[in-house]
């Protein structure tokens, strides 16, 4: 099924939850995803529920984090 | 003598926020930022890069844990981004105190204050503090701190511009009225402008541009801090009369 990430669409397998998809950014970044907020179709999901949120068919997420900024 | 600033209950020793843009790389904008002895910096909140993972950081090199992060709404042209932005940097992040920013037109960032009184409120009801940049008129700054806003932070001219502070009967008038901080955000560009601001009666300054663009930003950060420092002792010492004529410093008794 597919997903949209970041603005990217992505395939994944059905049955996948947010916190194996955070888990698949940290292993691909090497970095502590403990900074990332993550919304879903426009609702932030608390990192509590990554782990009983699984993904269907044409989310759109978003995953962000601080960068410089004035 | 301790002087602290205090912001939502919680108090800080520098009077100087600064911004973590348009630096070299983040870690002359970690340098300048402890340059500047600032306590505060403001952050923005920005998608993951996905494509490389290799790019630093700013939490790698502007630590959360030695500064406060002040997560903005930098970018966002209605209440709802704003606000849409702001919960996301407080799970990002976990903290209340934010500052708001509405713009009105990329070509002077002006703010849009009917935008901005909305995510105001809208964000006090949500349980955030709310520091928020404003245009300088006194009868909108009021209203954002009858809302309930914990810092008025008006601008001294177009943000990025380093034209300095161009509305002092303005940022005066908001001072003399205002229980909650006010802060100059927006048009320091050199250290003369921030010592200005807070000879005003302004509690603090916030400033990106003006360090970040300096020739030496590391300089410029130190300069600033002591701007901040001067000019608040200058307005707590309060400044003599101004006369038309002359008055000499020595005495005219005794003359030879």
């Amino acid at each position: 099924m597919k997903i949209t990430l970041n603005g990217e669409v992505r395939d994944v397998e059905p049955g996948t939850t947010l916190a194996m998809l955070v888990a698949d950014l940290a292993a691909h970044t090497g970095r502590d995803p403990r900074g990332v907020a993550v919304e879903r179709n426009l609702e932030i999901v608390p990192k509590s529920e990554h782990a009983s949120t699984v993904l269907e068919d044409g989310d759109r997420l978003e995953f962000v984090q601080f960068v410089g900024g004035g | 003598m301790p002087d602290p600033l205090i912001i939502a209950g919680k108090s800080y020793d520098s009077r100087l926020i600064v911004g973590t843009g348009k630096y070299a790389n983040y870690q002359q904008n970690a340098d300048a930022a402890r340059a500047a002895g600032a306590e505060i910096v403001t952050v923005a909140l920005r998608r993951v890069n996905l494509s490389d993972p290799s790019q630093e950081i700013l939490t790698d090199f502007v630590k959360p844990d030695e500064f406060t992060y002040l997560p903005n709404t930098a970018g966002c042209y209605t209440a709802d981004e704003a606000v849409r932005t702001l919960r996301l940097a407080r799970e990002a992040g976990g903290w209340n105190l934010v500052k708001l920013e509405v713009l009105a037109d990329q070509k002077t960032l002006y703010p849009n204050m009917p935008e901005t009184l909305t995510a105001a409120k809208a964000l006090i009801a949500d349980g955030f503090e709310v520091m928020v940049y404003c245009s300088d008129d006194p009868v909108y700054a009021k209203m954002l701190e009858d809302a309930g806003c914990c810092a008025i932070m008006p601008l001294g001219s177009l943000i990025g511009s380093g034209l300095g502070i161009m509305n002092p009967v303005n940022i005066r008038l908001i001072v003399e009225q205002t229980r909650v901080p006010v802060i100059v955000d927006a048009g320091v560009g050199t250290a003369s402008d921030a010592a200005i601001a807070m000879e005003l009666g302004c509690d603090g300054v916030l400033m990106n541009t003006a360090i970040a663009a300096a020739r030496d930003p590391v300089l410029m950060a130190s300069a600033m801090k002591h701007a901040v420092i001067a000019g608040r002792e200058a307005y707590l010492a309060g400044r003599m009369p101004k006369k038309l004529y002359a008055d000499p410093s020595s005495p005219l008794a005794g003359l030879i």
